[in-house]
């Protein structure tokens, strides 16, 4: 598949642990406003790659650049153009919700009138401007997980990571979750996302799989259904990962 | 014969706080039964009645013909449970853990190791590890090992699959359904829909209510009205073209589908018709069966 702008690019990530090979040359393009799905099991080397796309971890080596900035040199200039959400928030819970947005305005050096304009579109598109000055632990779990998820866009980063974002919820509040994210890729962010369930996955609009350190398989959820003669992304993923 | 677990109108407040709401339901000996709803929907407040930790506000619980509240010592000898967290010694070895389980119980693990051999030797290559240090499908093997090795009647597991990885999933069900032949009642939670079709029954809980108890495959068949998969090339603007269609009822994502129930019957010509003409193409739209999920979902709205 053509990448017309490519937002994340690996050649050869090789990332090395004494002799343990975490990532074994690691080579894919994202592109801009695309939903690409991260997969594999415990321990196959998810983590490792996602620490070094964040600029939090270098590679052994092999050419890697997210939003245009090389991982080994650009790490500060990475992490201001990323967002991160994982399922454990990082939202202050003592902090009322306009002051999370806030605090993580101010993080990514946005003046106080952007933090405003883009506090008030954000809880507008949630529907939650009424929720503006309630301390965060007073809210409902599928209302924060919304809520962490617009924080994390709050700067217009070129990529959020979302690290297992919708475990727990009730499947019309994820649902909802899955919207933001069709949005979100909709206006350029390209979203990143892991998971360990296989019916996120079908979300994607490219997933790759790893197993053991490689990537063994990167298409479209219907391609590699076709390919490994599956019925669901959930039987691919079996089908790569128990070899 | 009486069911193993027999539950009796419970209800549970906590402050202003409904967290179960007159929730009564059996479980027979040698039946996996699932428990099926989000985080805060009331399992793990279930589950620590049942496990005697937690008294109920009103309404009765027996297992094995025992009373939750007068006889909670002696449940207490014929439960296994496995809390949600991790709770065994993390400085513990394998082995050390399992003996330490095991002599809790007046017992030893050679005594019953017949039960838990099929778990325990997938992790016995790694007996003189410290627990902390095992991967997590192994701590989950060794947490099951634990729970079992004093040989319970019943077992209840709060969500143990939940961060697993699917390979790992998938094993630890074949394991249950191994463990249920040798009669043991088994009641296990889960936030993962998917894993309803893997229990003889379900309850689904939300809010502190069961939705429906019944085997997955009847649940199913109650879903009453006709289920549509829509698919079209742009799936975010067809979700909102959809929800604008005049005789749309409910439309949830799937995947790359939309799952679509409408008033009355559906005209699929006009569907087609009415999404050409807002710019669509690629149009698909087949009627299929639903999943649990969309029985949930049902139920919710």
């Amino acid at each position: 598949m053509e990448i017309n702008q490519p937002i994340i690019v690996a050649e050869n990530l090789v990332k090395r642990f004494g002799s343990f090979v975490a990532n074994d040359h690691l080579t894919f393009t994202v592109g801009k406003g695309e939903i690409f799905g991260f997969l594999g099991a415990n321990g196959a080397g998810k983590t490792t790659a996602m620490r070094i796309l964040c600029g939090l971890s270098s590679p052994t080596s092999g050419k890697v650049t997210v939003a245009g900035f090389n991982v080994y040199t650009q790490t500060e200039k990475i992490k201001r153009n990323i967002g991160y959400m994982s399922q454990k928030f990082s939202l202050y819970d003592d902090l009322t919700v306009w002051e999370n947005f806030q605090f993580y305005g101010g993080i990514y050096g946005l003046s106080a009138k952007k933090i405003q304009e883009r506090t008030d579109e954000l809880l507008g598109r949630l529907g939650l401007q009424e929720e503006k000055n309630r301390i965060l632990k007073d809210i409902p779990l599928g209302w924060k997980q919304k809520l962490a998820f617009s924080v994390a866009v709050i700067h217009h980063p070129s990529i959020v990571f979302l690290d297992e974002p919708t475990g727990g919820v009730d499947p019309i509040t994820r649902r909802q979750f899955w919207e933001m994210i069709y949005e979100t890729a909709r206006e350029g962010i390209t979203v990143f996302v892991t998971t360990h369930y296989m019916d996120e996955a079908e979300y994607c609009q490219r997933v790759s799989i790893m197993v053991d350190g490689k990537i063994v398989a990167l298409d479209t959820p219907a391609k590699l259904k076709q390919t490994y003669l599956a019925t669901s992304m959930e039987e691919v993923f079996l089908k790569l990962a128990r070899g | 014969m009486p069911a193993s677990v027999i539950v009796e109108n419970i209800s549970k407040k906590f402050g202003e706080t409904i967290a179960l709401d007159s929730i009564s339901f059996e479980v027979n000996a040698g039946e996996l039964f699932g428990f099926i709803g989000p985080d805060g929907a009331g399992k793990t407040t279930l589950f620590r009645i049942l496990t005697t930790l937690l008294l109920p506000g009103s309404g009765l619980v027996a297992i094995e013909g025992m009373d939750i509240v007068k006889d909670f010592r002696k449940i207490r000898d014929i439960m296994g449970y496995m809390p949600g967290r991790f709770s065994l010694y993390q400085d513990l070895t394998v082995e050390e853990n399992l003996r330490f389980f095991a002599g809790i119980f007046k017992t030893t693990p050679e005594a019953n190791y017949d039960l838990v051999k099929d778990i325990y030797s997938q992790i016995e290559p790694f007996k003189k590890r410290r627990a902390g240090k095992l991967s997590g499908g192994m701590k989950q093997k060794l947490a099951l090992s634990c729970a079992l090795i004093h040989r319970p009647k019943v077992l209840i597991l709060d969500e143990p699959t939940t961060g697993v990885d699917a390979v790992s999933r998938k094993e630890f069900w074949e394991m249950l359904n191994r463990l249920k032949k040798t009669g043991i009642s088994i009641l296990v939670s889960t936030p993962y829909m998917d894993e309803a079709s893997l229990c003889d029954r379900v309850a689904l809980i939300q809010a502190g209510k069961l939705l429906s108890i019944d085997t997955p495959e009847a649940i199913i068949s109650k879903f009453s009205n006709p289920l549509w998969a829509v698919h079209s090339r742009d799936l975010y603007s067809l979700l909102g073209d959809l929800r604008q269609f005049e005789a749309t009822r409910t439309a949830f994502l799937f995947g790359q589908h939309i799952h679509l129930t409408v008033k009355g019957a559906l005209s699929q010509g006009d569907l087609k018709l009415y999404l050409e003409s807002k710019g669509h193409s690629e149009v698909e739209i087949k009627q299929i069966a639903p999943s649990i999920e969309d029985c949930f979902m049902e139920l919710m709205v």
